[in-house]
């Protein structure tokens, strides 16, 4: 199935949602699902780069002949990065979890005592 | 081996901190000039503001940090009500700033290419 | 060169990796022996840094190529091969960040076991220090675009968590979540570059993508989020707001390897423009971009440190302001890299040479900050004075690393400020004017921090303070020995490592394209 540049334009769609929610939204939790929807644009830019169409997973073992494979290395590279945000995700939402217990709010707005 | 050359400016340490030396030298030189009759614990250490008592604080501490370049800072008062306006602590403000900084660096490289 | 110098560079990052594990379990089985491992793997890294910068600067510029499992193919490359297993590439730029991040290693390491002695958490402060320094260790060492990532990001994990791992005190928890969200921002766009370099080249390798790159739309689109996200992780005004929280609120030994963190992120800021895009963008435009955030970054870092009565947040803020000169000597650099090369390489000399000064004179700082802190039972200017008076060695170290910061001579940053001064007033004398009176008012910042702090009456407030113990001491002598030898004789230090690390990122990429791909 030719699926041409749509998924380009879906990652370009999710890094400016992302960035938008970013930006505006107030709540901390929001915040990190607005990185989360960026990492996600990423990814998915990164594993469309490799995709190549009809091509099969890329293991040499018992692979038909003569058939395109998708190239492996951007599907190295998405799954490390999903470990990272993995890692990212979970450290953010635990000083949110903090930040909570010491402010007694999620507002972006209020949790301001660092300025200056 | 020590001095630095720019091509159009030489800077030296160690000729400058020997001319530091001597500078100390002569300052210790004409400080042994000096009246010798001073005493400590006298009348004469104590702080003199107009001829008033030195008013009391609460660890015999006057000068805090802030008091000093109150001036300075008083008379730039202008620029820093903007920069402390600007550093508002928010974080999307943070965001903000670099999304900006992004997009101007975006135009200008386009347009230079 | 030895086999230890040819598995140097993965040791570099191998050795703190493994120790930033192993030092939870260690810990269990008392803090002597954890701090025996840590403090021989610092030494073990301080050493091999040294030995890689030996053979580096020996070897008269030719880059060190390093592949991780190799063994089966022998660099140079020859008749158009391309590496596909991921290299670390060490030219002079890398071995001289090498030598900065062992000097605040260790003498960050020595500081804390003192410094961190009565207090809990030690486990996780010292796991979190040497995944940092592994993570810098990766990225200034690293020739493979995605492997810089990834390395940026375990410094950014572990930076953030040293920010806000007390969760206790309820501001470091702000600045954890701000530090974290933008270093994660700034992590992704970079990511989005390399894949967009990736889909055009299709290759990670920086040697292989600068021989390659052709300056396309795409390229600078690339360049813009690279440039953008690597000037934010390093600091630089307008997008600085994360660098005062995070200085600020971390422990104060720690607050020395951030800023050593974010001079990683400048030295892969330099690599990108100069080695990976080199001649394919417009030099002068791009030098420009540079010019204007360093001179932003020197003016509104100086001022807003002025004004701070929390003594961290305030060497905080001078420490964003010296991220500016090294951008304002590179910068003016690469303006002038194709039409008046004979003061760029002075320009370059100073911008790099100042990365070794800062990173002396800030961790001095924070190192006597800290001590004052902690003396003080305060962090508020307003409540400390006549620390001095009991407190002498600590005063004095604070004062050298303050005037070596503000450029005074005969200490270390005069020294490099001079040369940023020099070639930025044949650039544009306005450049030079802004560079000097900034560093004037960085000496008043410091002034109004000495004054508020060691001057003033015995008070009953500094009459039980003292000195620290010899483990704190002795690690703050060290680098006041460094300020002073680097301050009293420059030209040595310039000739030897400056030049080499200035002439890797300014003349080398040709040797660096060509250390992994053949002539």
């Amino acid at each position: 199935m030719n699926i041409g540049n749509l998924p380009f334009i879906v990652a370009a769609l999710l890094v400016v949602l992302g960035l938008y929610t970013f930006l505006f939204k107030r709540n901390l939790i929001k915040l990190v699902i607005g990185i989360t929807l960026i990492e996600t644009g990423v990814n998915l830019f990164l594993v469309t780069l490799g995709y190549r169409t009809g091509g099969i997973s890329p293991i040499y073992t018992f692979a038909p002949e003569a058939q395109q494979m998708v190239l492996p290395t951007p599907q190295a590279l998405t799954l490390t990065s999903i470990v990272i945000g993995l890692a990212t995700t979970a450290l953010l939402l635990s000083f949110a979890v903090f930040v909570h217990r010491h402010y007694g709010t999620l507002d972006v707005r209020k949790v301001k005592e660092l300025k200056g | 081996m020590s001095g630095l050359s720019s091509g159009f400016g030489v800077w030296n340490p160690i000729a400058w901190a020997l001319l530091f030396v001597g500078i100390l030298v002569v300052s210790f030189i004409v400080r042994s000039f000096g009246n010798k009759g001073y005493k400590r614990g006298t009348g004469q250490t104590k702080v003199f503001l107009s001829g008033n008592d030195e008013p009391e604080t609460s660890n015999g501490l006057h000068v805090r940090g802030d008091h000093l370049y109150w001036g300075m800072i008083d008379g730039l008062s202008a620029y820093y009500r903007r920069v402390k306006a600007w550093h508002t602590g928010i974080l999307s403000d943070y965001a903000a700033w670099f999304v900006g900084v992004l997009g101007l660096v975006f135009v200008i490289l386009v347009l230079a290419r | 060169m030895t086999a230890l110098t040819l598995h140097a560079p993965i040791l570099l990052v191998a050795l703190p990796l493994l120790g930033a594990f192993a030092t939870p379990l260690v810990g269990k089985l008392g803090k002597g022996a954890r701090n025996t491992l840590i403090g021989l793997i610092v030494l073990a890294v301080a050493g091999l840094a040294a030995m890689l910068a030996i053979d580096v600067f020996g070897s008269g510029g030719i880059p060190t190529v390093y592949e991780l499992g190799g063994g089966t193919f022998t660099f140079p490359l020859s008749g158009g091969q391309v590496p596909v297993r991921i290299l670390f590439e060490v030219d002079g730029m890398s071995a001289f960040m090498g030598l900065i991040t062992a000097l605040i290693a260790l003498t960050g390491a020595f500081f804390s076991f003192s410094y961190w002695k009565e207090r809990s958490g030690g486990n996780l402060y010292f796991s979190l220090f040497l995944m940092l320094i592994a993570g810098v260790f990766g990225m200034v060492l690293t020739g493979d675009m995605f492997n810089f990532f990834v390395f940026l990001e375990i410094t950014s994990i572990a930076a953030a968590s040293m920010v806000g791992f007390r969760v206790w005190l309820k501001q470091s928890q702000e600045a954890g979540f701000k530090v974290m969200a933008m270093y994660t921002l700034s992590g992704l766009f970079v990511l989005l570059a390399i894949g967009l370099l990736y889909g055009q080249y299709g290759h990670l390798n920086i040697a292989v993508l600068a021989r390659s790159i052709q300056g396309s739309l795409t390229d600078m689109v690339a360049l813009g989020l690279l440039l953008t996200g690597l000037a934010m992780k390093a600091g630089a005004v307008p997008m600085h707001m994360w660098a005062p929280d995070a200085y600020g609120e971390s422990p104060a030994p720690m607050s020395a390897v951030l800023v050593v963190n974010s001079q990683a992120s400048l030295y892969g800021l330099f690599r990108i423009l100069f080695t990976l895009f080199g001649a394919s963008i417009s030099t002068g435009t791009v030098g420009w971009i540079l010019i204007v955030l360093a001179l932003l970054t020197i003016f509104v870092g100086v001022t807003m440190a002025l004004i701070q009565s929390d003594l961290k947040r305030l060497v905080a803020f001078g420490a964003v302001s010296q991220i500016g000169y090294m951008l304002l000597g590179v910068g003016v650099g690469m303006a002038v890299i194709a039409t008046r090369p004979e003061y760029g390489l002075v320009a370059m000399q100073g911008g790099i040479f100042h990365m070794i000064n800062d990173a002396a004179c800030v961790g001095l700082l924070f190192f006597a900050s800290g001590v004052v802190i902690r003396a003080a039972g305060t962090r508020d200017l307003n409540q400390m004075g006549g620390l001095g008076h009991r407190m002498k060695w600590t005063s004095i170290f604070f004062a050298i690393g303050a005037v070596a910061l503000a450029g005074v001579p005969p200490f270390n940053g005069f020294a490099s400020k001079f040369l940023i001064y020099e070639a930025a007033f044949k650039l544009n004398p306005f450049l030079a004017v802004l560079a000097v009176l900034s560093s004037i008012m960085l000496l008043a910042v410091f002034v109004k921090a000495f004054q508020a702090a060691f001057l003033g009456p015995r008070s009953n407030t500094s009459a039980h303070v003292s000195d620290p113990s010899l483990g704190m001491m002795l690690p703050m002598a060290a680098l006041v020995l460094v300020v002073i030898v680097f301050g009293l004789f420059p030209g040595f230090f310039v000739d030897h490592i400056v030049t080499p690390a200035a002439k890797a990122l300014w003349l080398g990429r040709d040797a660096y394209i060509n250390a992994v791909l053949g002539g």
